[in-house]
């Protein structure tokens, strides 16, 4: 059933990059269950926007969680307290009349504060440039059906294509690792045969860049898997590490 | 202006060769002399920049998110069709072609849709070849499913993601060639204008969205792959930051739009259930293969769906349409929709919604094969509605969800003003009235991947790289042009927000221009939207300033630019004086309420040329010839 309640927020505000930020305190009232917690957000910022007040700047685009844009950590969690959800599709009933909410943006060594809950994500961008493709231009590939793929393994590559790059991995580990991400796309690329040629090299580069652009390493907290929106598994992880392992040990790659 | 489509002669399939044959070349070493600006990094400008990257030119690529893999072609769901005939039900390119055209409900050029057909198989081949996980059957090989408008299973998917993943490829290839130095990405950036110098497209000025600095960009070529303008209904199935801005900004420096009119309604949509709403969230159509459309027979039945008997239940589609059944084209079951809500048999506490039901499917397949098929979908379902589909049938109602019409290009994707090439669903160019589904994804990828490639050469052959670079003084105008029109949305300081002035002219625009149109309707809200535009620039409130990161100033322009496009719309919509694929004039149809054209005198395409704001633009008509199809009444009984 549709209700409205009243709910309190905190929210990050920052200027700019390097700029100091604080918490302000915001009321939003006759919020709808059934609004996104973003459609929350824009409620507050037209009244803001009446008001003559600056609104607050959040990242968003898709709204119905796909396009890994929106992110912000409220009260402790990235995305939010719902498991399996990004920020857009997390609606009010999961919130009660009353409720203090404390909205943070994503915070890493690796991502800047762009603005209030908008952060920097590009070194995303540069690890997938380090190796996180195939090499193949437009124009030579084989019939689509020449190399079969048994239907389990192009399933496990799609659970970890699955993943969206919205960084929630890297807010909520203690050491802003990077390794869900970076799991996930080498995963997806190494189980399938077309990926293979590159694998090694791919692993390597990979994790070099992630570990030069200043992402932290993985020390099993397991704080990424959980707060997934798109629940990608740690057991890319470990699957990279074996790739990491192997291409550095038994290959010619580096 | 007599507009020519420049369709090469002879044979319909051997048109793509021979004029792939006749281009002029670009010789591989000069390449590297040339930039190439593209804007988007979607399927089409993902993919074009990539591959032109690959050929050796110098790519520059723009984009409005903070990366170039959260473009909105991530969004889409279903598939990619493509005539692989891996099913053995008798697919072929023609019949892909004949699809596509009848579907489009003859409003689109043949040579360019036997195109896309022919390409469509080259997509997939080089999809799988780039890692993208399709689905696969217990043999390894790739699976199909079945779309409206479409009686053989031709659609490769990857669950409900496959738009999320054909992009992340397209996204793989580009991040290479950023690595390798041939792309020069430039994320977080608009663009605002576009660079005419001598008749010809020699740059953009953008936005930087984080500094707020106006950039000047010069090329050899513009290739806009800007994506729709579906969000002037403010309430649509496309992301926020989908607009319309580059390519009416493009209309504006001469680039006749051709068709606006024509927008396509998506029948299976999650419906509206409040005023604060952001979007509509579509429900991919291949839900369809195995969901059942239906209504109560009686109008007023309030009754929830597991007490109404299977005897009281209008499964309205397949009654309607035996041989189609739910697998009609979108146009065609979203008037259905309508049909029935307006006979007040629509369900849900607002009465605007059909069921979309899965129970004999459940009963059939077992929930786990639904859920594999599925599963994204009824998850999402569920998040935004809170109702668990497999229990309760879906609720749906149509929504906005793609334009068809964009600005007119060639058969080389070339505008009529020189250099500037428009992809993907910022053209006009294949689906003539309606599109199918699954043919965004295929349109996107054949135009990036497989056309400009080749067809940018014939052009840049002409051209000597590098003639005109950024000092150029056309550039410093068109700066003082943007700059001013933002510090004239800055100073107004009205008393509405930008939002509210876009869901107004939202609402105007679908009560009016939207499933169905009338004559008296569009008058009035052309009157309506005139009056809104000049409100808007007496009234609106933009807060914060121009050198900064500033999202309602963002919003602002966009929905400055929605407010002249509107225009535009409303007087394709008036001037088609007939019904096609997703224009719909009530004064125009079947006895069986259908979409009727008019051949013998709207069998063209209307370009349109700008001639100043609120003035009347002028009619350029290109006359659409069918040599190998007929016009016939479509039919999907």
């Amino acid at each position: 059933m549709t209700q409205t309640i009243n709910l309190t927020l905190k929210v990050w505000r920052q200027g700019g990059p390097g700029v100091k930020g604080r918490l302000d305190t915001y009321h939003a009232e006759n919020i709808s269950t059934d609004m996104s917690f973003l459609e929350m957000l824009d409620v507050v910022n037209e009244s803001l926007t009446l008001d003559g007040k600056e609104p607050i700047a959040f990242d968003y685009d898709c709204r119905e969680g796909i396009c890994g844009q929106c992110g912000a950590v409220v009260n402790g969690r990235a995305h939010g307290p719902e498991k399996g959800t990004t920020l857009c599709q997390l609606h009010m009933r999961h919130f009660s009349n009353g409720d203090i909410l404390v909205i943070e943006p994503f915070r890493a060594r690796a991502f800047r504060v762009v603005k209030d809950l908008v952060v920097d994500r590009s070194p995303l961008d540069r690890i997938i440039q380090a190796g996180g493709y195939i090499s193949v231009n437009a124009g030579g590939a084989p019939d689509a059906n020449a190399a079969p793929v048994p239907q389990e393994t192009a399933e496990l590559a799609m659970d970890a294509a699955a993943c969206i790059g919205c960084g929630a991995c890297v807010a909520s580990c203690p050491n802003a690792s990077a390794m869900l991400f970076v799991g996930a796309k080498v995963s997806h690329l190494t189980l399938l045969p077309q990926g293979k040629p590159e694998a090694a090299r791919r692993a390597l580069s990979m994790v070099d860049t992630m570990d030069t652009l200043g992402f932290g390493n993985c020390s099993n907290e397991r704080e990424c898997e959980a707060e997934c929106p798109k629940e990608i598994s740690i057991t890319n992880i470990a699957r990279l590490n074996r790739e990491f392992m192997k291409a550095g040990f038994f290959s010619n790659a580096r | 202006m007599q507009l020519d489509g420049k369709i090469p002669a002879g044979p319909l399939k051997d048109k793509w060769d021979r004029h792939r044959f006749e281009l002029k070349l670009v010789n591989p070493a000069n390449k590297r002399r040339y930039d190439i600006i593209v804007v988007g990094t979607g399927l089409a400008g993902g993919a074009a920049a990539a591959s032109l990257a690959e050929l050796g030119y110098n790519v520059k690529n723009f984009c409005i998110q903070d990366s170039p893999r959260r473009a909105h072609s991530i969004a889409a769901q279903g598939g990619i069709n493509a005539a692989k005939n891996y099913t053995n039900e008798g697919d072929s390119i023609w019949r892909l072609f004949y699809d596509t055209i009848k579907g489009g409900d003859f409003r689109a050029r043949e040579g360019n849709v036997y195109r896309l057909a022919q390409v469509s198989n080259h997509i997939i081949d080089h999809c799988v070849a780039q890692g993208i996980p399709f689905a696969r059957d217990y043999g390894g090989l790739l699976a199909n499913r079945s779309f409206g408008g479409a009686q053989v299973s031709r659609t490769f998917y990857a669950r409900g993601q496959t738009g999320q993943q054909l992009l992340l490829g397209a996204y793989g290839a580009l991040c290479r060639q950023i690595a390798a130095g041939k792309v020069t990405m430039f994320p977080r950036r608009e663009m605002l204008d576009l660079v005419v110098i001598d008749g010809k497209a020699k740059g953009i000025v953008a936005r930087n969205l984080i500094t707020g600095e106006v950039e000047k960009h010069a090329g050899d070529a513009v290739v806009l792959c800007t994506g729709g303008y579906g969000n002037v209904y403010f309430l649509s199935t496309n992301a926020m930051a989908s607009n319309v801005t580059a390519a009416f900004r493009a209309h504006k420096r001469g680039a006749f739009f051709a068709n606006p009119c024509f927008t396509q309604i998506h029948p299976t949509c999650i419906p509206v259930h409040g005023t604060y709403q952001s979007k509509l969230t579509l429900m991919s159509e291949s839900l369809r293969n195995d969901g059942r459309v239906w209504v109560p027979k009686n109008s007023g039945d309030k009754r929830a769906p597991g007490d109404i008997p299977e005897s009281e239940r209008d499964y309205y589609l397949e009654s309607k349409y035996p041989s189609f059944g739910n697998l009609v084209p979108r146009d065609v079951a979203s008037r259905n929709a309508k049909e029935q809500c307006d006979m007040g048999k629509g369900v849900g506490e607002t009465g605007l919604a059909v069921y979309l039901d899965f129970a004999e499917a459940i009963r059939r397949d077992g929930e786990e094969m639904i859920a594999r098929k599925y599963g994204n979908l009824f998850q999402m379902y569920e998040k935004i509605t809170g109702q668990n589909p497999y229990r309760t049938p879906m609720m749906i109602y149509p929504a906005v969800h793609y334009t068809m019409g964009g600005l007119w290009v060639d058969y080389n994707l070339m505008s009529n003003l020189e250099g500037l090439f428009v992809l993907g669903e910022a053209n006009f160019s294949d689906h003539g009235a309606n599109r199918l589904g699954a043919s965004a994804l295929m349109q996107g990828l054949a135009d990036g991947y497989f056309v400009i490639p080749y067809t940018i050469g014939g052009y840049l052959t002409g051209e000597s790289p590098g003639a005109v670079n950024a000092d150029h003084p056309a550039f410093a105008d068109v700066v003082q042009a943007v700059e001013e029109r933002t510090r004239k949305l800055l100073s107004v300081k009205g008393k509405r927000t930008v939002d509210d002035f876009h869901r107004h002219l939202g609402l105007v625009m679908w009560d009016h221009c939207g499933m169905a149109r009338t004559n008296e309707g569009l008058t009035r809200a052309r009157e309506t939207v005139r009056a809104l535009r000049s409100e808007f620039w007496e009234n609106v409130l933009v807060p914060g300033d121009s050198h900064d990161f500033n999202q309602s100033l963002e919003r602002a322009g966009r929905v400055a630019d929605f407010m002249e496009f509107a225009e535009l719309m409303i007087v394709d919509a008036l001037h088609r004086q007939e019904s096609c694929g997703g224009h719909f004039n009530e004064a125009y149809q079947t006895e069986e309420g259908e979409a009727k054209r008019d051949d013998e005198n709207f069998a063209y395409v209307a370009a349109w040329e700008f001639t100043g704001v609120g003035k009347d633009p002028e009619l350029h008509k290109e006359d659409l010839t069918f040599e190998n199809v007929q016009l016939t009444q479509r039919s999907y009984k």
